[in-house]
């Protein structure tokens, strides 16, 4: 793995329009991903994630603006003509959506689903190269080649998640977002899908950017975490250090929520995400905190890198840190709110 | 007799809700006029083969599968709302009478849903767009004559605060489209408990909320048993909240129960080597955890077409030879030969298996007709000198050339049922009846 | 309804209303605004004269049958619109349950209704609607009762075919599967269930099949089959009896009633044509402002 990264995103934002006002889906995002690396993208529904995902892309909604930037191999996608930045699609930048049945045609065998993804992109290429390249592909995603000629409807669900992998990767982009790739499996099928998506690297080299609500999942295949919260990435670094040392209250406390077969006790997070056409002001998650101050209501927090590399974004991280001397006392005095009823939830 | 149970398991499981023996419900499938007329080809899908359960009063029992493994067609038969084919559903009610469920039809039917109430998946789904909260909370009592006018309007307000949409004239007016995921899931559960039953078969409540608010959600139910003596059959696929959520657990593959014991002993002995792989799939969120590679290979099987003998063998790490191998095992096995040694070696070895589609239909005698058939026999041969432990050729009788054709001969395989291994029940090969600890 | 339209659909639709309005306050304040009643052959004690050409008296002229074409044009609207309206009505009470019944109950009832629907669906609608006007004839004579209940019977089909087939796909949503675990009977999981979920797209065939009924109403009275003239006033009617004295050059006959036919016909599907794009989301488009991003300050970094 060479140290340059492959996608470098700064102050990142994607508003989109709706009745009630501007989305800010993607609130001034930060993050770099190297080659090879799988990033694992976390948060509530309703976050921003899939938005981000999509953002990076150029998949956006209409009417919807982009801002910051967006360095692709040193490259500002941003400033890219639509026509350049159509061919580094699906060449360069891929994509893998969660229900592959409708993505594959059900009339054009497997064969012709290779061959017609290989043809956009390289036009010159040959029956014979488009069997092996294909073949090898499916080998990868544990296909067998007397599969091949078949139709999409004679795989089982996992087979075709496998073929839409496959499919997205046979022109080895650089850089794939996977949008909960597994969500619709089951818990056997689910295993076999990440397991591909860990050796991706190995296989390909291929950069990953895994956008899911299962932390299970990211603490299995991810080498770094990002925690989105209202359109922003409140935590981001190793995920082995992010799970273990939690920073943000917020990656705490999905932590704690979560369900796994340790659990002793049922925690929750109180509240819901806020409506992201009007988030709450200072730290968007401070109703939510239990360890909110004065000064989360107020003041947007700053970006704090740890010794350990992560970047958390939390007025209470940055007192923990002992990098925030200047709040007040008034500043940290704990937060006084409205009480969230039970019924106010996601 | 049915008093509150008491709050610290494990409670004591004398009395009986629901017994369902040897149910099976079966679909006929893709019976197209001209195969009717002919009387071919109808495709019977055993969505429950043979199921014996028992709910006690207070209990929460946990069906746990993939899908296609019938856990939701089991649950719905509970309700009488799939007809059972075979086999009985017994509800004992509060004041002692029993009622077969399953012969139950018209008022009869509709009656027992005073008793017997459901949960469902996707709470979105489950309340009619154009009924206020109200008017859907509310439906079970005018339906059933229980209450009307301002008893029905005290009746759901206080049923609604029960599940946490409080106040609840703020949610009384409001149409489902107005709440969020978690409050729906409350609404649907408001409606289920309205009558007072008790039994809920709650199919996947928690499974498509997110993370934060499932947790809220498992509370509610485990409160409302607690307050309301209610018992559960909590189907999923989620091993974590049932561990979290049961007392018992039924773990259902392809229309069985292949193992069924108290929640404690599941878990920490594992028995069917079904359990033991959902088990170890499940992503738990630590990253010091390796990503598992011993999982069971392929999928759940077509349940029209379920593999012979036991219906986990072909994806059993430990299958033994006697597990029911057949045609459509094979196929598999030089499949994935193919898949290790890569396009050329299938383009250089397909001639020797023929047509893999004479494959798929189920048989315990494969006659392979190629050129050279004793060629082929060797080249299985060698497979198999390649991973000598493959479970399958424990499964192979002999392996001759007849008649000009390769012949594959498997052995007669058993099709284990459930029978006690230690504090559980089980249904494979490796734990033989009689024998009550079992290979552990 | 206007509120949650917008561009060319709010346009339709309000000229549609406007041109309709027009014709429904014709329609109610006829006896009001024509100057004689539908059949009477006298103005103020003065009888009409015969196909003279318009004037200051007569603004519409008058015909061959000593009729004021103006009173009788305004005359027209009101049986039109009561026509229109009874065989709504008439076609919404009997194809709405009836789909919903064949869609929910399935089995032999789906097969035989839609066998029998598509059967009538198959006729040109104008040759259905003769042929029933003219058994209707029989036992209810040439009024607007006759003439209703022949074009109910071609619009039946219509409202039968959406409303079965909605209720199909609805049957199987989970929400049926749950009112039946609550215990509700099949009739009312057809009333207070499916009814209100899979009568949406009605209005819109409403209106649609409303224009379409003017134009097969005037169709019936053209042929003589529709009302007669002494029972009210029609323009198909009109329009064939005006065809005679064109050639004569008196273009004022039939021109009225014609005007009149087309524009309702007009002001109608304009209405079903804007509905239809307010209430069915897989044509309407989103309308959203512009989204502006106001400038973006990079938070602070600091270090540990």
């Amino acid at each position: 793995m060479s140290d340059q990264p492959i996608l470098e995103v700064k102050d990142l934002r994607v508003w989109y329009g709706s009745p009630s006002g501007p989305v800010r889906a993607v609130d001034g995002v930060t993050f770099d991903l190297r080659p090879g690396e799988i990033l694992g993208l976390v948060g509530e529904s309703g976050c921003g994630k899939s938005t981000l995902g999509r953002g990076l892309l150029g998949l956006l909604p209409d009417g919807a603006q982009r801002d910051g930037e967006l360095r692709f191999r040193g490259k500002d996608l941003l400033a890219m003509k639509p026509r350049e930045r159509n061919r580094l699609r699906g060449r360069e930048l891929g994509m893998i959506f969660q229900e592959p049945l409708t993505r594959l045609n059900p009339l054009m065998r497997i064969s012709e689903h290779f061959e017609e993804t290989l043809r956009t992109h390289e036009r010159r290429i040959g029956k014979a190269e488009i069997e092996r390249r294909s073949l090898e592909v499916l080998r990868l995603m544990g296909i067998p080649p007397t599969r091949y000629r078949a139709y999409p409807h004679e795989f089982s669900g996992g087979m075709r998640q496998r073929l839409m992998i496959g499919l997205g990767l046979v022109l080895r982009p650089a850089f794939v977002v996977a949008d909960e790739p597994t969500t619709a499996l089951d818990v056997l099928v689910e295993a076999q899908i990440i397991r591909i998506l860990h050796d991706l690297r190995r296989d390909f080299d291929t950069s990953l950017l895994l956008i899911t609500h299962n932390l299970g999942i990211v603490a299995e295949a991810c080498d770094r975490v990002a925690v989105m919260y209202a359109g922003e990435i409140v935590e981001i670094g190793d995920a082995r250090e992010v799970f273990r040392n939690p920073r943000h209250p917020y990656t705490r406390e999905l932590l704690r929520s979560t369900i796994s077969l340790r659990t002793t006790g049922l925690e929750h997070i109180p509240g819901a995400p806020p409506d992201l056409v009007d988030p709450p002001s200072g730290c968007h998650f401070h109703p939510r905190c239990p360890d909110a101050m004065a000064v989360c209501a107020s003041r947007a927090p700053r970006r704090l890198v740890t010794r350990a590399g992560t970047t958390v974004e939390c007025w209470h991280a940055e007192l923990e840190a002992g990098t925030a001397a200047e709040l007040t006392d008034a500043e940290r005095a704990p937060l006084r709110r409205e009480e969230i009823l039970v019924a106010d939830e996601a | 007799m049915p008093t509150k149970p008491d709050a610290t398991p494990p409670r004591v499981l004398t009395d009986p809700v629901i017994e369902v023996d040897d149910l099976s419900v079966h679909f006929e499938l893709g019976s197209s006029a001209l195969r009717r007329l002919f009387g071919i080809g109808t495709r019977t899908v055993r969505a429950v083969d043979g199921v014996s359960l028992t709910l006690h009063r207070g209990e929460v029992l946990g069906v746990v599968g993939e899908s296609g493994s019938g856990k939701t067609t089991l649950g719905r038969a509970l309700l009488g709302m799939a007809p059972a084919t075979e086999g009985h559903i017994r509800h004992h009610q509060r004041g002692g009478t029993v009622k077969d469920v399953h012969a139950l039809r018209g008022t009869a039917l509709r009656q027992l849903r005073t008793d017997l109430q459901m949960v469902f998946q996707d709470p979105h789904a489950a309340l009619n767009p154009t009924m206020t909260i109200e008017t859907a909370v509310g439906h079970p009592l005018k339906i059933h004559g229980v209450a009307t006018g301002a008893e029905l309007r005290t009746r759901v307000a206080e049923t609604l605060e029960r599940v946490g949409l409080s106040p609840a004239e703020q949610f009384l007016g409001k149409y489902p489209s107005d709440l969020s995921g978690g409050q729906k899931q409350r609404a649907v559960i408001a409606r289920a408990i309205v009558l007072n039953p008790e039994v809920l078969i709650a199919d996947e409540p928690v499974s498509m909320l997110d993370m934060s608010v499932r947790a809220k959600i498992l509370q509610l139910m485990i409160d409302l048993r607690d307050d309301l003596d209610l018992s559960y059959v909590y189907i999923t696929h989620d091993l974590a909240t049932a561990k979290f959520f049961c007392d018992r657990i039924a773990i259902m593959y392809l229309g069985r129960v292949v193992e069924v014991g108290p929640t404690a002993e599941i878990f920490a002995n594992p028995r069917h080597p079904y359990t033991r792989a959902l088990l170890k799939a499940i992503p738990e969120p630590d990253p010091d955890l390796a990503v598992p590679r011993d999982l069971p290979r392929g999928e759940i099987p077509d349940a029209a077409a379920p593999p012979l003998g036991c219906s986990f063998h072909p994806r059993c790490p430990v299958a033994t030879g006697e597990c029911g191998w057949e045609s459509r095992d094979l196929r598999v096995l030089v499949e994935e030969h193919w898949l290790r040694r890569g396009p050329e070696a299938f383009a250089a070895e397909k001639h020797l298996m023929g047509d893999l589609a004479k494959l798929d239909t189920p048989s315990k005698r494969v006659q392979i007709a190629t050129r050279d058939p004793a060629r082929t026999v060797e080249w299985l041969e060698a497979i198999r000198a390649e991973d000598a432990d493959e479970p399958l050729w424990a499964g192979v009788e002999s392996l001759t050339v007849e008649g000009g054709a390769a012949v594959v001969q498997f052995r007669e395989g058993v099709d284990p049922a459930l029978r006690t291994a230690g504090e559980a029940e089980v249904a494979c090969v490796l734990y033989p009846e009689g024998e009550t600890s079992g290979v552990e | 309804m206007l509120r949650n339209t917008s561009g060319m659909a709010k346009w339709l639709l309000i000229i549609g209303i406007l041109i309709t309005a027009v014709f429904v306050i014709c329609a109610i304040f006829a006896p009001w605004l024509a100057p004689t009643g539908f059949d009477e052959q006298s103005l103020n004690g003065e009888p009409i004269p015969k196909n003279q050409a318009p004037d200051g008296t007569y603004w519409f002229g008058t015909n061959d049958m000593f009729l004021d074409v103006f009173s009788h044009t305004i005359w027209g609207a009101r049986t039109a619109l009561e026509v229109v309206l009874l065989s709504l009505a008439f076609s919404l009470v009997i194809g709405v349950p009836l789909g919903l019944v064949s869609g929910y109950v399935g089995r032999w009832v789906d097969r035989l209704l839609v066998f029998l629907m598509d059967a009538m669906y198959a006729f040109p609608s104008l040759l259905l609607a003769l042929v029933f006007a003219f058994l209707f004839r029989e036992k209810l004579g040439g009024g607007v009762l006759a003439a209703a209940l022949s074009l109910t019977v071609i619009y039946i089909p219509q409202y039968f075919r959406v409303v079965r087939n909605t209720t199909v796909s609805a049957r199987e949503a989970t929400y049926v599967e749950a009112a039946r675990a609550i215990g509700a009977k099949d009739t009312t999981i057809m009333g207070r269930y499916l009814f209100g979920n899979v009568i949406q797209s009605v209005p819109v065939i409403g209106t649609l099949n409303a224009a379409d009924a003017i134009g097969t109403l005037a169709g019936l009275g053209f042929l003589g089959y529709g009302i007669q003239p002494d029972e009210a006033a029609e323009w198909g009617f009109d329009l064939s009896r005006a065809l005679d004295d064109i050639g004569a050059g008196a273009w004022w006959q039939g021109f009225y009633p014609g005007v009149a036919i087309v524009l309702l016909i007009i002001g109608l599907t304009l209405i079903g044509e804007g509905l239809n794009e307010t209430l069915n989301p897989a044509l309407r488009k989103r309308k959203t402002a512009k989204v502006t991003m106001p400038p973006h300050t990079p938070k602070e970094v600091v270090h540990e």
